[in-house]
């Protein structure tokens, strides 16, 4: 068997004074050994509640549903990720079998402890190794990664690095514990555009070379069309089309997706206007009853986009999309 | 000929870093710029972070000091010595000029309503006297900016970032500024959010005959909203063109590189991108020579010698670099 994580009816809402707010919607997926699975949505799409559900990290008034399930399938047989409770058991889950990159480098690194102390703090935690031994693999890390003098930079602090450095020495250390699966939350987003196709190149490297699985968080997709092998777009909390990143970039069947691509400025037509998805995102406490896209869609079909949720169509083996467009011409 | 509202020569601004009683270090983030940016045009500015992109805005709005050369603003009423404005003539030019930031979230006070937020100018600056005359304004404004009444009365969390952002360029044009700024004004929204705003600025701009700078660090947002394009690198213009021009040929190895790093939407591309190496170095610790040639692939021993200056060709494309004709013919783009 070659999945890596399969998760089935994710919903996840979290208590707040204004009540229960759905930040996820009935969302299930899967991913293979060694897949990287682009996850594409803007602000308030779910995407980053999903991807740290995965490791069990959302705040404690996140409430699960009772059919939710997340499978991690390890070496040493398959685990309930959701069934995790105590910090023991959560390790492998935390940096162990799934590691995560966050966007902001600068908030992810502790500042007053400097990048080496952190690197081996954490492999001392997920190993039996010694303290020297930790440091030797830290330092190649840090060298694997692109870091030159890497002897030197293990004992220098998050500050003391720039920006596209310490985007690199977080990957160093969350591959340094040798993860099946590796969570990168919108990795290059705070990075500049030289910076981040050098980093883009670096993590392409590595998935050959760890052959783990990744799922990229990202709202550009030009990013994902030079990462991903698959896409999944989410909007509002749903997971509303996913297939291979060809097909669902170059015929992106759900009228959001198709939006999201218009409205990207492209360099190879000036001419082209700019045509905004209109209105804007509702907030997430007033969540449009049926499917959750048709406040802003132009392609409505009838009453039914209003009132039911569209089920996930398959248009293809691989391409699918939940849109009731396809459901009542029958596709 | 067109109109020249903003010209800038040999402006720098310089903050001073420490260093000793005898000795005063400091770091030059905009280094002997000159720019004209033409009355009712959409100028760019691009450059990645640290490139003094922002600080070379705010120069012009003279919200940092000048420390050497000049710029002027002449707008056909009144002609100003940016540099050198205090006093009366300094509150006359913040009518006049005016910034919207980038982050929406942060620019708008959570205590105030939106019609205060918008006012708020015209009260500081003294345009409106009474408060009909205030809130006429407020809404005629408003209204540009589809913002309806109901709006008016609310406090910007009910609002979502595309609103907020419309919110911040009311308030920046209340005062009915001739020049405004825009820094990266569509950096912290959405995608689909994003065009929305971007047509907004233009439609603006158009109608009320305004200019604007546009300062960004994606270059396919500048390629669509900008006339003219300027790129900077550590505190100096290295390339500026008419945006179609520059598009169609990049000079400079830097605008070159930047344009072939922008991902693209074709998955079978990867791998295409001609990569810089290394990072922009620190302002306190500038190279030799051309301040590019440490990440330049096509660098010789004059780059590193001799600093280029920016050479045009009569046709408005101006670029510094010392090996640019021969490499347009031997290194395709």
């Amino acid at each position: 068997m070659n999945t890596l994580i399969d998760v089935q009816n994710l919903t996840l809402q979290f208590r707040t004074d204004e009540g229960l707010v759905t930040a996820v919607d009935n969302v299930s997926f899967t991913l293979d050994k060694g897949e990287v699975m682009g996850l594409v949505g803007e602000s308030g799409s779910g995407k980053s509640v999903t991807a740290k559900a995965l490791m069990h990290l959302n705040a404690s008034n996140a409430v699960y549903s009772p059919d939710a399930k997340i499978t991690l399938f390890t070496e040493d047989g398959p685990v309930d990720v959701l069934s995790l409770r105590k910090p023991a058991e959560l390790k492998v889950v935390r940096g162990g079998a799934v590691s995560m990159i966050f966007q902001e480098p600068m908030a992810s690194f502790a500042p007053a402890m400097t990048i080496g102390k952190q690197m081996i703090e954490q492999l001392q935690l997920h190993s039996d190794m010694s303290k020297a031994q930790a440091r030797n693999l830290s330092v190649e890390m840090l060298d694997r990664v692109g870091i030159s003098d890497a002897g030197k930079r293990i004992d220098q602090y998050a500050f003391e690095l720039s920006g596209g450095m310490r985007q690199r020495a977080m990957i160093a250390m969350a591959l340094s514990t040798k993860p099946k699966l590796l969570i990168a939350d919108e990795p290059t987003t705070a990075l500049d555009v030289t910076i981040q196709a050098q980093v883009i190149d670096l993590m392409k490297d590595l998935v050959d070379e760890f052959h783990m699985g990744i799922i990229f968080i990202t709202h550009d997709l030009g990013v994902v069309a030079q990462t991903a092998d698959r896409v999944n777009v989410m909007y509002l909390g749903r997971l509303i089309e996913e297939g291979p990143v060809r097909e669902v970039i170059r015929t992106p069947k759900h009228p959001y997706t198709q939006g999201l691509i218009a409205a990207l400025p492209k360099l190879e037509d000036l001419d082209a206007p700019l045509t905004p998805v209109p209105g804007d995102i509702p907030s997430p406490l007033e969540r449009p009853p049926g499917c959750v896209f048709h406040t802003r869609c132009g392609q409505v079909v009838g009453a039914a986009c209003s009132s039911v949720a569209p089920e996930e169509l398959a248009i293809d083996d691989t391409h699918k999309v939940a849109c009731h467009i396809y459901s009542e011409a029958g596709v | 000929m067109t109109d020249i509202l903003i010209r800038a020569d040999g402006l720098s601004v310089g903050f001073p870093i420490g260093g000793g009683i005898f000795r005063k270090d400091v770091l030059k983030a905009v280094n002997n710029v000159s720019v004209s940016i033409e009355k009712g045009s959409f100028f760019g500015l691009v450059g990645e972070s640290g490139s003094g992109k922002t600080t070379l805005g705010r120069a012009l709005l003279k919200a940092v000091p000048i420390t050497e050369g000049h710029a002027r603003y002449s707008d056909g009423e009144v002609d100003l010595d940016i540099a050198s404005l205090e006093g009366p003539a300094l509150k006359d030019y913040r009518k006049r000029a005016q910034l919207i930031f980038q982050d929406p979230y942060a620019a708008l006070s959570p205590r105030m309503t939106v019609r205060d937020i918008i006012a708020e100018p015209l009260e500081v600056m003294g345009i409106t006297r009474t408060r009909e005359e205030t809130d006429a304004r407020v809404r005629e404004i408003a209204a540009k900016c589809r913002l309806n009444l109901e709006h008016l009365r609310r406090f910007p969390h009910a609002f979502s970032g595309g609103q907020r952002q419309r919110i911040s360029i009311a308030r920046a044009l209340v005062s009915g500024p001739q020049f405004i700024v825009a820094d990266e004004s569509v950096a912290a929204l959405d995608v689909s959010i994003q065009a929305d705003v971007l047509n907004l600025l233009k439609q603006i701009q158009s109608e009320m005959g305004l200019t604007f700078m546009f300062i960004s660090h994606d270059l396919s947002v500048v390629a669509h909203t900008c006339d003219h394009v300027a790129v900077m690198y550590l505190g100096r213009l290295v390339e500026t063109a008419p945006t179609r021009q520059l598009f169609a040929g990049p000079r400079h190895p830097y605008t070159r590189a930047l344009f072939s790093a922008i991902p693209s939407l074709d998955p079978d591309d990867r791998g295409k991108a001609q990569k810089l190496t290394g990072e922009i170095p620190s302002p306190t610790n500038q190279p030799s020579g051309c301040k590019f040639h440490t990440r330049c692939p096509f660098a010789v021993d004059q780059c590193r010698a001799e600093e280029p200056q920016l050479e045009g060709d009569g046709s408005g494309h101006e670029v510094s670099c010392h090996r640019w004709k021969e490499l347009m013919e031997t290194v395709p783009a």
